[in-house]
């Protein structure tokens, strides 16, 4: 799992920000619906997080899905931990379980 | 590129014998796809461990011939 080296990269981006969203565009200009879905959700709930997007580099593009082995983007990445791709976050934001799981985990709100 | 909803079901059916598969052509495009897949098999898994469970069973075509399929996994319930 250590062979590529964007790796290194993904693990220290997810080490340094507590919820960081891999994600085609940016927060504030998404550039594909999934993505948007799930900054909304971020968004609604007032999380502080950080957005990559992957579309300003393949390797990275490409990188992150062998680094969680999940074929989709976007990605969400809370503590270092992937939580999950636009299904499973709509889902447990629907169900109210992204803010029970981001409240556990101690996630500042912002602002 | 597109592919078959029956197709879909088929290789999920096939990595996963007992699952419960439905699938539904959101747009009629062949293209944008929504899936339920219910399998004892899931059970105790995470959904992250569940979706890819069902992703391995695609082998590969997700995220590439098969652009978009929500994805909603579980268990049988039991009763």
């Amino acid at each position: 799992m250590n062979d590529n080296p964007v790796f290194e990269r993904i693990q220290s981006e997810i080490e340094a920000t507590p919820v960081v969203l891999f994600m085609k565009g940016t927060p504030m200009f998404p550039q594909c619906g999934f993505s948007a879905a799930v900054v909304q959700a971020l968004t609604n709930l007032g999380i502080k997080f950080k957005g990559v997007d992957v579309l300003t580099d393949p390797s990275l593009r490409e990188g992150i899905k062998q680094f969680a082995n999940w074929p989709t983007i976007p990605q969400l990445y809370v503590k270092g931990e992937f939580v999950g791709g636009c299904d499973i976050i709509r889902e447990m934001y629907g169900t109210g379980e992204l803010q029970q799981f981001l409240d556990e985990k101690g996630i500042e709100y912002a602002g | 590129m597109a592919m078959d909803g029956g197709e879909i079901e088929r290789m999920i059916r096939e990595a996963i014998p007992d699952a419960e598969v439905q699938i539904e052509d959101l747009r009629g495009d062949g293209d944008h796809y929504a899936a339920s897949v219910i399998s004892a098999t899931f059970k105790g898994k995470s959904r992250v461990q569940q979706h890819q469970l069902v992703y391995q069973a695609l082998q590969g075509r997700m995220g590439n011939e098969l652009h978009a399929l929500a994805l909603q996994t579980g268990v049988p319930t039991e009763g």
